[in-house]
C-alpha cells in the first residue's frame, strides 16, 4: 500500500489494483476517479478485452491490445466507483509494483496544476449529464421499509417522500447490477443504515436508501438496502439499442406517483 | 467479436442435441462477458474455469468455446446429429445408451444415442463440451448465460425439456462417422478414447482449503477478526449460488461500522456484512458492493470453491502475492501441457 498524494493503492487479489481517492461520497473525489479512468482508457486505447487467442500462451487472462501505451500492457478492465478506480490486470503480464508505479505517474500528471484545461474540460463534461425523471410509488407493498425509515429518522412517511423527491441526484457510478445507479447527495435527514442481513429477493424497480445513498434496482436481486418505493422505469434493457438508461454523470429526479399511475406505466413497457 | 475457432465452419456436420431432461440447473457458459463492469454487468461465465477448459481441450476446443455447465444433477440429451463430446468437472456417472462413459474423456455419440448424467458423486459442477463449442448468439461479446439479467446463453435461461442445442461444426474433422468413434464403442478398447491423464484430474471434496490475499479492506477488521477468519472452519450455507457463497461459522468482527461507501468487487473477494459471516463472490457477483472485503481467494484456488456445495467445510489460509502468482503460472503451464498432449492424441487418431 503506497501513498501517492492522497491516493492509496489497495489490493483485491493478485489481479486487481484498487486506486482509492477517498472513503466518502464526494463530488470532487468522484471526479478524480472518472478523470483517471478516462486518462487510462485513452492511453490503453481500448475499452474492452479482445477475444482470447486459441494459440496464444494466455489461457484465461489474455494480454490486452498491444497498440496503446506499452506501459499499461496487462490492463484488462477499468471500473470507476464513487471513490476508487479498480484496475483489473493480468499478473502474468505485468507485476503489481510496476503497474502501480505507472498508474501513480498518471495520477501525478493528472493532479499537477498545469493541465487545468483538461480539468476545465472535464468539469464541463460533468455538467452536461442529462436529467432523467424517475416516477416512484412510495410506501405500502412497494416500499416495505418506508415506515422503518420514518421511524429511524423521526419524520413522517410523507416528509421522507417529500425530502427524497426534493433533490436532483448525480449518478456517481453504475454498479452492483446492470444499469444500477448509485446516486449521491441525498439529504442526511433521511439517511438510514442498510439491513444487517440482506434480503434474498428485492423486486425490480425497488427504490432504496443505504446510509446516505439512494438508488433503484434495475432487476430482481438480493440486497441490503432499505426499500421505500418502486419505479416502473427499466434502467437496463439488454435488447434495446441503448441497454443502459443512465450513464455516470447523469442526474436523476424522483417524482411521486400514486399506485394507479404506477400500474399504467408498468403496462406501457417502463421506458419514458 | 467472434469465437476464435481454429477451423472453418462446416454447416453440414453440426452436432445437435435435444434436451430430454434439463437436470437441476444446466446453462451455456464461456469465459465471461468482460468489459461492462463499469455499467454494472457482471463478467459472469464459468464457475469452474479450470474444469471447463480441460473439458474443452479434450475435444481440441479453444478455451473460450461455450459449453454446458451442470449443477448437482446432470441432463439427459439425445444426439439428433452425431458428434464428438467431452465430459469433465464433477463425476455424474454418465452413460451413453445405458453404457457407462468415463468422466474426463471425449467420445463420439451416434445420431439417436442418448447421453445421460446423474447426480454429482463429488464436487458440484460438471461440464459437457462438444467439438467446436455450442452455438448460441454472442450477447455483448459472450455466450455465457447471466440468469439474473436474462442475458446470453439459450434465451438467457437454463436449459428446459425440449430445447435443441447445436454445436458449431468443424471442417476436416479427423473422424469420419464409422471411424474412431465406432471402433471405440464396438470393441470397447479404452486405449482409443481421448482421456485426461489421471495425474491431471482435479480432486474435489471437503474440506476445501483456500489461499487468500488480504485486502482491500483488511484494516477495517479487528486483528482478532482476521485471526478468526484464518483459524476457523466455515460451512457453505444453502445460500450458495453462481453469485456468491454465504458461509457459516465464527463471527468476524469489524473495527467499526460494517458499511463502506460502495466500491468494486472481484470473483473470489470475501465480503463480510454486519452479521460477521463471510460471503465469497463467485462468477455472477455484483460489480460493486458496500461491505468491507477482508481478503480475496487467489485465482488458482477459486475453482475449488466453485466445486463446493452446501454443508462442505471451508478453511482460509493467508498467502503471499508471489505464491499466488506462481500458482497461477503453474496452472497456465499445466493447461498448455494438456493442450499439447491432446493435440498429439487427436493427431494420432487422424
Amino acid at each position: 500500500m503506497k501513498e501517492n498524494q492522497t491516493v492509496r493503492f489497495l489490493r483485491m487479489g493478485e489481479a486487481c489494483i484498487v486506486v482509492e481517492f477517498g472513503t466518502t461520497i464526494d463530488p470532487e473525489v468522484n471526479e478524480r476517479v472518472h478523470r483517471l479512468a478516462r486518462r487510462l482508457k485513452e492511453a490503453c486505447s481500448h475499452s474492452r478485452v479482445p477475444p482470447l487467442s486459441p494459440t496464444g500462451d494466455s489461457f484465461l487472462h489474455p494480454e490486452t491490445t498491444t497498440h496503446g501505451d506499452v506501459n499499461l500492457q496487462g490492463i484488462r478492465e477499468l471500473v470507476p466507483t464513487y471513490r476508487s478506480l479498480a484496475v483489473y490486470f493480468d499478473p502474468l503480464v505485468v507485476t503489481r509494483t510496476l503497474l502501480e508505479e505507472r498508474i501513480a505517474a498518471f495520477v501525478q500528471e493528472m493532479e499537477s496544476p498545469e493541465p487545468s484545461e483538461v480539468l476545465a474540460e472535464d468539469r464541463k463534461l460533468g455538467q452536461q449529464g442529462k436529467t432523467v425523471v424517475v416516477p416512484v410509488c412510495y410506501g405500502g407493498e412497494y416500499g416495505p421499509d418506508l415506515e422503518f425509515v420514518a421511524r429511524h429518522t423521526g419524520l413522517s412517511e410523507a416528509e421522507v417522500v417529500r425530502i427524497h423527491t426534493s433533490r436532483t441526484y448525480r449518478v456517481y457510478m453504475l454498479g452492483f447490477l446492470p444499469g444500477f445507479p448509485y446516486l449521491g447527495g441525498m439529504d442526511e435527514r433521511i439517511a438510514t443504515p442498510r439491513l444487517e442481513t440482506p434480503r434474498t429477493r428485492i423486486p425490480a424497480g425497488s427504490v432504496g436508501i443505504a446510509g446516505s445513498q439512494t438508488g433503484f434496482y434495475p432487476l430482481e436481486s438480493p440486497g441490503g438496502w432499505r426499500i421505500i418505493g418502486r419505479t416502473p422505469i427499466k434502467a437496463f434493457d439488454p435488447f434495446s439499442d441503448t441497454p443502459f438508461l443512465l450513464s455516470p454523470g447523469d442526474f436523476v429526479q424522483f417524482t411521486y406517483i400514486p399506485e394507479g399511475e404506477y400500474r399504467k406505466l408498468s403496462e406501457s413497457g417502463g421506458r419514458p | 467479436m467472434t469465437l476464435t475457432n481454429p477451423h472453418p465452419m462446416d454447416h453440414t456436420r453440426k452436432v445437435t442435441f435435444r434436451v430430454l431432461d434439463p437436470g437441476l440447473l444446466t446453462t451455456v457458459q464461456d469465459l465471461g462477458r468482460w468489459g461492462y463492469q463499469a455499467f454494472g454487468v457482471s463478467p459472469g461465465g464459468l464457475m469452474d474455469e479450470y474444469a471447463a477448459i480441460l473439458t474443452n481441450l479434450l475435444v481440441q476446443n479453444p478455451p473460450d468455446a461455450a459449453l454446458l455447465e451442470i449443477t448437482l444433477k446432470g441432463p439427459t440429451l439425445r444426439f439428433e446429429k452425431a458428434g464428438w463430446v467431452a465430459l469433465g468437472g464433477a463425476d455424474c456417472g454418465a452413460t451413453l445408451d445405458g453404457k457407462p462413459v468415463p468422466n474426463w474423456s471425449a467420445f463420439y455419440g451416434e445420431a439417436g444415442s442418448t447421453l445421460s448424467l446423474g447426480f454429482v458423486r463429488e464436487g458440484c459442477r460438471a461440464y459437457i463440451a462438444c467439438r467446436g463449442g455450442f452455438d448460441v448468439p454472442l450477447v455483448m461479446g459472450s455466450r455465457s448465460t447471466y440468469l439474473r439479467a436474462g442475458l446470453g446463453g439459450l434465451q438467457g435461461r437454463a436449459l428446459r425439456e425440449g430445447d435443441v442445442l447445436e454445436g458449431i461444426g468443424m471442417l476436416e474433422s479427423p473422424h469420419k462417422p464409422g471411424g474412431i468413434g465406432n471402433s471405440n464403442r464396438d470393441d470397447g478398447n479404452s486405449s482409443l478414447t481421448v482421456t485426461l491423464p489421471l495425474s491431471l484430474v482435479p480432486r474435489y471434496g471437503s474440506p476445501i482449503l483456500l489461499r487468500v490475499l488480504l485486502g482491500p479492506q483488511e484494516d477495517l477488521f479487528e486483528p482478532e477478526g482476521v485471526e478468526i477468519f484464518f483459524s476457523s472452519s466455515y460451512r457453505i450455507s444453502h445460500e450458495a449460488d453462481r453469485m456468491g457463497y454465504r458461509l457459516e461459522g465464527p463471527k468476524i468482527k469489524h473495527k467499526g461500522k460494517a458499511d463502506i461507501v460502495s466500491d468494486a468487487l472481484a470473483k473470489g473477494a470475501v465480503q463480510v456484512p454486519g452479521h460477521g459471516m463471510p460471503i465469497v463472490m463467485m462468477a455472477d457477483h455484483q460489480t460493486t458492493g458496500g461491505y468491507p472485503k477482508i481478503g480475496t481467494v487467489i485465482l488458482a484456488d477459486q475453482y475449488l470453491l466453485a466445486q463446493g456445495k452446501p454443508g462442505d467445510e471451508v478453511r482460509f489460509f493467508p498467502c503471499t502475492e508471489e505464491e499466488a502468482r506462481i500458482a497461477w503460472q503453474e496452472r497456465r503451464d499445466r493447461l498448455a501441457l494438456v493442450r499439447a498432449y491432446m493435440d498429439r492424441c487427436w493427431r494420432e487418431y487422424a
